[in-house]
């Protein structure tokens, strides 16, 4: 019996946007319980008085000189592109019918 | 005349040098056993012969013209397809990126290409790196050469593949939970995981960007040590790039090769060794255990009582990362674009037909573990856990590296597994990272070494972890025992690998 729902992965799904099929829907509700079991090992010992480390060596405020470059030419960075035109990416409609 | 496709990268440098061979002859030679072996191992998913032949014409002028060259010019190397390369396809091993040309070079592909390494191709890995038998790829898995059934372990089972099959006497891997040393115990080879920062991340396409790290993918300790000395060091471009200079690592090879190694401490980690792993496997870690002891050192036991949940911290940050980091594959600006199939067609529903389409199984449940993870009102319950198991395996290691000038284990818990055997059980494949993975929550460098054929006859790897910046010592401690294990073997382990093709 899974702990997570089929609506619950369709949202979480949604919020990844990727497009899933029923099937996969169905397979991705029991895998996930993995996630359930490990959050339940990890608060064994992650007890409040244990900081949290996001990074292995901790560095702050990393800087570089401020040294103007050339940027990659656009008929590169566009030759790989799905769909271009006058020099833009172009890419299908992004707001709603007004 | 000598094969040179069977020279170590150090052995055909020295080649090239002397001129009994030229870098066009050595890449031919490599170009052509690629030919003949990779229909059965499959390492490669894009080999670039003309572009390789191309460096390889340019570092022969050069050397004729007296030029003073880096000491690997003219020596082929294989780089793994997640590391971008301009000119030439980087798939990541995914349908959403097939076709792909990158319109820039990772600074470690800069790097070879500055010091004149022919670039034989792109090699084949699970997709976006996740995985560890390369079973996740989109193209096909790769093939161990010991035995063309079984996994070549992953996520770079292409790079230590075409490497174990001298199709490369050099490869790029990168190693997020032991995409290097993991690969490298199954099939006989030497795989270095640098300390995180140690090599510049710019041009990997990221999978957990506070776990990855590339680096070298060779046959002996040396060429290890070689390869990491040109790709390391501080890059502008990587943030998280280490500002100081690498410590000197081929020296410490060489002085390692020696054999003398007293005064050194060597740390087993009791939590590293026993239940799950292969008797085979254990044995040839003992022996080679006797064999540093007899170099000098002297073997203590360390306890590392948080390791046990590293697999469990590793699960929830590795996936919360990848979530993220895919991101950016939307099928807006580069890689596929698919259309849905019915309705309007406006760029978020585009996104997620691309998304639902370019991506395969293993990733689509990574990212959606890792959204869910991530997602209002679970942040802290899970990511932030995980992350303090991290300070908790840290602090293991500061007290183990107090007791212990490097900590050591098996790489892998079994040998080599059937292709398919446990390719619908995610969590038994994650056990074989059991022993890799601390080292890539704490960001300490680790190698793997081939320690012996265990029982069934396949290669078995010794690990061996230093703390933060001191690189060095794996390099000290790895070719030292090279150097005794192979003194035993009478020759390298990859001399007993069955004739392929």
């Amino acid at each position: 019996m899974s702990t997570i729902s089929r609506d619950e992965v369709a949202r979480v799904a949604a919020l990844a946007r990727i497009d899933l099929r029923p099937e996969e829907v169905d397979r991705l509700a029991g895998e996930l319980d993995v996630i359930v079991e490990s959050i339940a090992r990890v608060s064994e010992v992650a007890t409040p008085d244990v900081p949290a480390t996001s990074h292995p060596l901790p560095m702050t405020n990393v800087f570089r000189e401020d040294v103007p470059v050339p940027a990659l030419p656009v008929a590169d960075v566009l030759a790989s592109a799905p769909d271009a035109q006058d020099g833009r990416f172009a890419v299908p409609q992004i707001l709603g019918e007004e | 005349m000598t094969d040179l496709t069977r020279l170590s990268a150090c052995q055909l440098s020295e080649t090239l040098a002397s001129g009994e061979a030229s870098s066009v002859e050595a890449t031919r030679a490599h170009l052509d056993r690629i030919a003949a072996v990779d229909g059965d191992v499959h390492a490669f998913l894009h080999v670039s012969a003309d572009d390789a032949l191309a460096t390889a014409a340019d570092v022969d002028a050069r050397r004729a013209n007296g030029e003073v060259l880096h000491p690997l010019a003219g020596v082929p190397i294989a780089v793994k397809d997640v590391v971008v390369t301009k000119g030439m396809p980087s798939t990541a091993g995914s349908k959403i990126l097939e076709g792909w040309i990158p319109p820039y070079d990772a600074t470690l592909v800069e790097r070879l290409r500055a010091a004149g390494l022919p670039i034989l191709g792109k090699t084949n890995m699970d997709e976006f790196a996740m995985g560890s038998s390369t079973e996740h790829s989109a193209y096909g898995n790769s093939h161990n050469p010991w035995d063309l059934e079984r996994i070549p372990g992953g996520s770079g089972g292409g790079s230590a593949a075409a490497v174990a099959a001298f199709e490369a006497p050099l490869a790029i891997g990168t190693d997020t939970g032991g995409s290097i040393r993991q690969p490298g115990a199954v099939t006989g080879t030497v795989g270095v995981k640098p300390t995180y920062g140690g090599v510049s991340r710019y041009g990997l396409i990221a999978l957990a960007s506070s776990l990855d790290q590339a680096g070298p993918v060779t046959r002996t300790v040396l060429d290890s040590a070689l390869l990491h000395e040109l790709i390391g060091g501080h890059d502008p471009r990587d943030s998280t790039s280490i500002p100081e200079p690498l410590p000197p690592l081929v020296e410490a090879a060489r002085q390692g090769a020696l054999g003398d190694l007293s005064g050194l401490r060597v740390g087993v980690v009791t939590q590293l060794q026993g239940e799950g792993y292969q008797p085979g496997v254990l044995a040839r870690f003992h022996e080679s255990l006797e064999l540093l002891t007899k170099a000098g050192a002297e073997v203590v036991e360390v306890s590392c009582p948080h390791f046990e949940y590293a697999l469990a911290a590793y699960y929830l940050i590795l996936p919360a990362e990848a979530s993220s980091n895919l991101a950016k594959f939307d099928g807006m600006r580069f890689g596929l674009r698919v259309e849905p199939e019915d309705g309007p067609v406006t760029a978020e529903r585009v996104m997620a037909a691309t998304r639902g389409a370019g991506f395969g199984d293993e990733v689509k449940r990574r990212i959606i573990l890792g959204t869910y993870a991530l997602s209002a009102g679970y942040y802290d319950a899970y990511y932030g856990s995980a992350q303090k198991v991290r300070t908790l395996i840290q602090r293991d290691f500061a007290d183990a590296f107090a007791q212990a000038d490097v900590l050591v284990s098996p790489t892998a818990p079994t040998t080599a597994f059937k292709l398919g055997e446990k390719l619908d059980d995610p969590l038994a494949m994650y056990l074989n990272d059991v022993a890799t993975i601390p080292a890539n929550l704490a960001g300490v460098p680790g190698i793997s070494v081939p320690s012996g054929l265990s029982d069934d006859g396949l290669p078995a790897g010794f690990q061996i972890l230093a703390p933060a910046k001191a690189d060095d010592r794996l390099y000290r401690v790895g070719a030292a025992l090279e150097a005794a294990l192979e003194s035993t073997w009478g020759g390298p382990l990859l001399d007993r690998a069955p004739t392929l093709g």
